[in-house]
This record gives structure tokens, sequence and C-alpha cells, in this order.
């Protein structure tokens, strides 16, 4: 592998579903990199492609997905080109996913220890005495006590944020560079999200790999992310750091998503909802995936898909706003 | 009206027994729980799964029998003789608008059915109008009537689901979770309508939901509960401002706040462990297992709730 800046990048990504009804873009031209230790967000409504994007990093598409095109790339190669056998050995590794239900990630009929050993056995040259070691080391760091006995347990005998935890331990087995949370904490109660956003933040410290979280949840990004991406239509809209996207929002989805949640002091104040219902991808606009929502939408929204410009240092956006305002300003 | 209060609960217990090899034990979903709802309220109720949130607002509605304590509704004591009518006075949304409408009937007989129910028409013209009115009252397209439910999106689902409860045109409805399943864009759409419908027609709600700043956003008043006990009850500035019970200091806490400015400052207060098991519950305060004020006096007895001023009422030894 030769010199790499970023441990993960994006290149125009494309991911097609075929359906009975037509072909489904769910990923329409995508970039992104990721610095090796860094945190980025991806935030986006159903049907955003936020989590279509994190299966194609993973190669773990239904059956009836492809990548249609673009590149990924992991530390300057392109997976897009591996081979099964070579997939496999990425996943795990280089690259771990935690999912959404930990109810349902874990096998019912085998035991916390025998699944985190598995994961373990197949990455590693350990022998079996040793990965069970390194399993209950796992399910220590991931703050779970007695890991020996927890071992042994079923998943049943856990509660939601213990799975979580136990899938966490798992996604780490191996150390990878990168691990991908596809909205880990929306199936558990705050105070049990509150432990969980914390102890993956420890752990990054602690073993430095790049994180992607993929949410709905603007409260979860908020904090912990050095870049932030918000999707809509299979489309970036808008991506720049927390205090760009929350502060200085440029695309017309992210004012009208950050008008429409209820903060502490907006009491009182009526919210501001996104007036119409979340994009159809079968029936895709021709223009801009969020005209037909938007209320500043103008003729060329309909008809040309916006380009991305960048509108601050680290900050940039998919508006034709922002084309019109440049245009403005330049005359002026 | 006669009375203060629309809705009064008092001492509602709720216990689902489990039978477990030849033993039955009781699962204690609602333990002794008070609260009253007046006309026009709109009366938040938060906490975390399993705490019997919902379990209330469902016993409230007679879906289930309270083991003991009463509900009385304007007055009158609901008992399994009378709810069958007062049904007409109070309503519920459902959380899942996918499981929660029958996908075998139209939009218009799900709708019509609390019509046909209490016998609220004369004609069959007089029920389609009445379900087209309703239609348009929680903003759906009067043309898909017709329509099954799986033919719309999950927002317009809980539309219908909304429209269905104000068929009778109650007085008090419980609106358990009724915008967990929503996108956030469509969260807003909903949670507006909940607020224009309460303005015009003046009825109360019991806001059931987790999602501390909807339910702030929404609410005059918030109850808490933790593990079938109500811990804290406020109104619903004063609630979020001056949390009393270190459980609802740490719940507040842990609620993720969309302002990254906000979110570097302020400190998460991490409770360790999970709720205990409801099946095996602590003596004395249900909290104490996870409270860092906790003392021998906690472990003994279950604090009473009481009045701190202007209402707020808190159940803890320490505070």
């Amino acid at each position: 592998m030769g010199d790499y800046k970023y441990i993960l990048e994006l290149q125009d990504l494309h991911t097609t579903f075929k359906t009975d009804k037509g072909d489904v873009a769910a990923v329409n031209g995508v970039n992104f990199v990721l610095e090796p230790g860094k945190t980025l967000g991806i935030v986006g409504e159903s049907g955003s492609g936020k989590s279509v994007t994190s299966y194609s990093i993973m190669q773990i598409l239904a059956e009836n997905g492809n990548i249609s095109g673009g590149k990924i790339l992991y530390k300057g190669e392109d997976i897009t080109k591996w081979d099964a056998k070579q997939m496999a050995g990425f996943r795990g590794k280089c690259c771990s996913i935690i999912f959404q239900d930990p109810m349902t990630s874990l096998n019912p009929v085998f035991s916390i220890g025998y699944q985190l050993e598995e994961a373990i056995l197949l990455h590693t040259n350990l022998n079996r005495a040793q990965a069970k070691e390194r399993a209950a080391e796992l399910l220590a760091l991931v703050g779970i006590t007695e890991p020996e006995k927890r071992l042994k347990q079923y998943p049943h005998e856990h509660s939601g944020g213990m799975r979580q935890r136990v899938m966490i331990a798992m996604a780490l087995a191996c150390e990878p560079d990168i691990l991908i949370a596809d909205e880990p904490t929306t199936a558990l109660d705050v105070t049990i999200q509150a432990q969980i956003l914390e102890l993956m933040q420890e752990l990054q410290k602690k073993l430095g790999m790049a994180i992607i979280i993929v949410t709905h949840d603007l409260g979860v990004i908020a904090s912990m992310c050095d870049e932030i991406i918000v999707m809509y239509g299979g489309r970036v809209c808008e991506r720049g750091t927390a205090d760009d996207i929350f502060y200085d929002p440029r695309h017309e989805y992210t004012k009208g998503l950050l008008r429409s949640i209820p903060t502490l002091d907006n009491n009182g104040e009526r919210l501001v909802p996104i007036g119409g219902t979340p994009i159809n991808l079968l029936n895709m606009p021709k223009g801009c995936a969020f005209c037909p929502r938007c209320d500043e939408a103008m003729k060329i929204c309909l008809s040309q898909v916006p380009e991305e410009i960048p509108v601050g240092p680290t900050h940039k956006a998919s508006c034709w706003m922002n084309i019109k305002k440049m245009c403005e300003e330049g005359n002026a | 009206m006669s009375n203060e209060y629309l809705v009064e609960v008092s001492h509602l217990k709720q216990y689902f027994p489990i039978r477990s090899g030849f033993k039955t034990i009781n699962l204690k979903a609602v333990d002794d729980v008070s609260f009253n709802i007046r006309p026009g309220e709109t009366l938040g109720l938060v906490g975390e799964s399993g705490c019997g949130k919902t379990t209330v607002g469902r016993t409230l509605l007679r879906l289930y029998t309270p083991t003991s304590g009463s509900v009385k509704f304007d007055g009158e004591e609901v008992t399994d003789k009378n709810i069958q009518r007062l049904r007409k006075e109070m309503q519920m949304v459902f959380q899942d608008p996918y499981s929660s409408l029958n996908p075998r009937m139209t939009v218009e007989d799900i709708i019509g059915e609390p019509l046909d129910v209490h016998k609220l028409y004369q004609s069959k013209g007089e029920r389609h109008d009445k379900v087209i009115q309703l239609m348009e009252t929680v903003g759906l397209n009067a043309e898909h009537a017709s329509r099954y439910a799986h033919e719309f999106s999950g927002g317009q689902r809980q539309r219908i689901g909304i429209a269905r409860a104000l068929a009778v045109d109650p007085r008090f409805i419980v609106c358990d979770e009724p915008v967990s399943a929503l996108d956030v864009s469509i969260q807003a759409q909903v949670v507006n309508m909940f607020e224009d419908l309460q303005k015009e027609r003046g009825m109360a709600y019991l806001f059931i939901a987790h999602d501390l700043l909807v339910v702030h956003h929404i609410s005059d008043r918030i109850a808490v509960m933790y593990l079938g006990h109500m811990m804290e009850m406020a109104d619903a500035d004063e609630l979020m401002s001056n949390p009393m019970h270190p459980y609802t200091e740490s719940l507040l806490s842990a609620v993720p706040i969309p302002d990254p400015e906000t979110a570097r400052k302020s400190k998460r207060i991490i409770l360790e462990g999970d709720v205990p098991s409801p099946l095996r519950m602590p003596t004395g305060c249900p909290f104490r297992t996870r409270c860092k004020y906790a003392t021998e006096q906690c472990a003994a007895q279950m604090p009473e709730l009481t009045d701190r001023g202007n209402g707020h009422v808190v159940a803890c030894w320490n505070r």
C-alpha cells in the first residue's frame, strides 16, 4: 500500500437496487474523505441513502443491490474491485460495523463468548484458549463487569445497552481502522444512549480508530463529529463542521431540519415543519432532490442538480441559492 | 364544567401476573400512581422503556383492568360498565402507525368505525361527509378515502390514526408516543397539528413520549416515571430548568442537545448500569441502585411525593 492521506475516500459512489418497479438509485454520487482517527457524522431521514452508503463500504448490500459506479478507496486502494475473499479480510480487520438493533444482530442460540471468539478466530492466528482470553479482555474494554461470567451467557440474558456493548466489543475484536456505527443508539433509552456514546468516544481515544456515525438524530452528532454530512435523496446536500452545519446552514434542507426540531429555548414558539412527504426514490425529481419540498425553489432547481460549491473554509453546500447569491454579489 | 379536573387518577396500580415455574409473581408495571389533568391541558409523561408510561395510558382507557386504584373522568368513576360510553370522550393515538391500522380496511372505514360504534350518523351520506371532514381536519387528501393504509407514508398514517381518534369528538386523548416512529421533518408537522387541534377543540392530552425535547415543547406539565413509580411532576419549564429528583436530573443531562455549543459545555451525568428488572424490584426507592445520593433510608422506604411549591412534586428523601 502506498502513501495515503485518507483512511477512506468515497469518489462519486452510486448504489442501485433492482426492484420490480424499476431501478432505485439509493446512493447518487456521494463523495467524502475520512482521515485516520477522525469522526464523520452522516445525518438524513429515512430514504436519504445514509445506511446504504455504509453498507456499500462494507459491501453487505442486499442481493438486488450493487455498486453501479464510483470508487471506494481504502488507504488509496479501490476496494470495489476486490474479490469476495479480500472483502472478507477487509470486514472486521480494516472496517467494522455496528447496527441499529442490538436485539436482532446477535445470534440467540450461541453464547456471547462463542460469537466473540468466532470473530477473533476468523481474523487472527490466536488459538481457542487465547481467543477466549482476548474475548474477556474485549468485554472488559467495553465496560462489562465480570466478563468471564458474561461470556457464558446468551444474548437474551443481556439488556439492550449490554448487547450494544457486546456488538461494539465484537466490532473492535481485530482493532479495525474504521468503525461504522449505523444508528447505534436509536433503539436505546436516553440514559443508555449517553453511556454508549461516551464509550465510543473513549474507545476512539484509546484505540485511535476513525468512526463514521450514521444517524437521524441531530442531537447525537452535535457534540462528537469532526465533520458532518447531510444527505437527502441519495446525495450530499451539505458538509462542514458541527458549527458550520448548526450555526450557518447553507442548504434549504438543513435549514428546514434545524427549524423543525424543538430545542430547550424555543418553547412556546411553533415548530416550522418541512412541508410535503419524504422522497420517493422510484420517482426522483430531475433537478435538486429536495425541490418539491423547498419553499425557496426556483426554476433552475426543477431541472438541474446543483453543484457542490464551497461556502466557507470547511463548509460546502449543493444548493442553487448559494450560487444565485454568489452571482448577485459578483454583479454588484 | 363542574369539575376542576377532567381526569383524576388516584393510587392506580396495574400488576401483571407472570408465571415462572410453579410460582406466580406480579410484575408491578404501575405502582401507586396519582395525577390529575385539567380540561384543555397537556400532561407529558416521560420515562425510559419499561417504566410503565404506556401501561398508564392504556389503563386509563381500560384496555387493561386496573389491579386497584381509581380513574375518574369528569367526576365519574370509570368502570367496565361505562367505559364503552366513556370512550366517546376518551380516545387514544398509538405509537406505531404501521400496526395500529387494519390493513384490510379502507381509510374511510378506519375513520368511520368509531362513528359506527357510537352511532353518530343518520345516513350513509352523513357518515361519508363526516369522514371527509375529518380527513381534511388532519390534512389528508379527501380523494384518498377509498385507499388502504399501506398506500400511505408513516406521517400520513399517523394522521389517519389521529382522525380516527377525533371522529367521536373526544375531550381527552391519550397520545402514546405518537411521533416517535416519524422522521424529524414529519414529526414537526404532527406536533403542530396536535397543538392546533387542541386550540380549536379544547381537548386535554396525556402525551406519552421518551423524547424530552418534544414533550417539553408540547406539554403544560411533565410527569417523570421510573419503574412504575412517579418520581417527579412539575410545570414543563420548571421541570426542565429546575429538576429536583436525581433521576430527572440525569435524564435531562443525557438528552442530546442539537446545538454544538451547549453540547460542548454541558456535563453529562452518566448513570451507571441498567434499569433493574421490574420482577426484581429493589426495596424502597426503585432508583436507589443507580442513584449516587442513595442512603439507608432509601433502601428502607419508598419516599412519598411531596409538594415543594407551585405544584412541583418530588418523591425523594434527599432533595
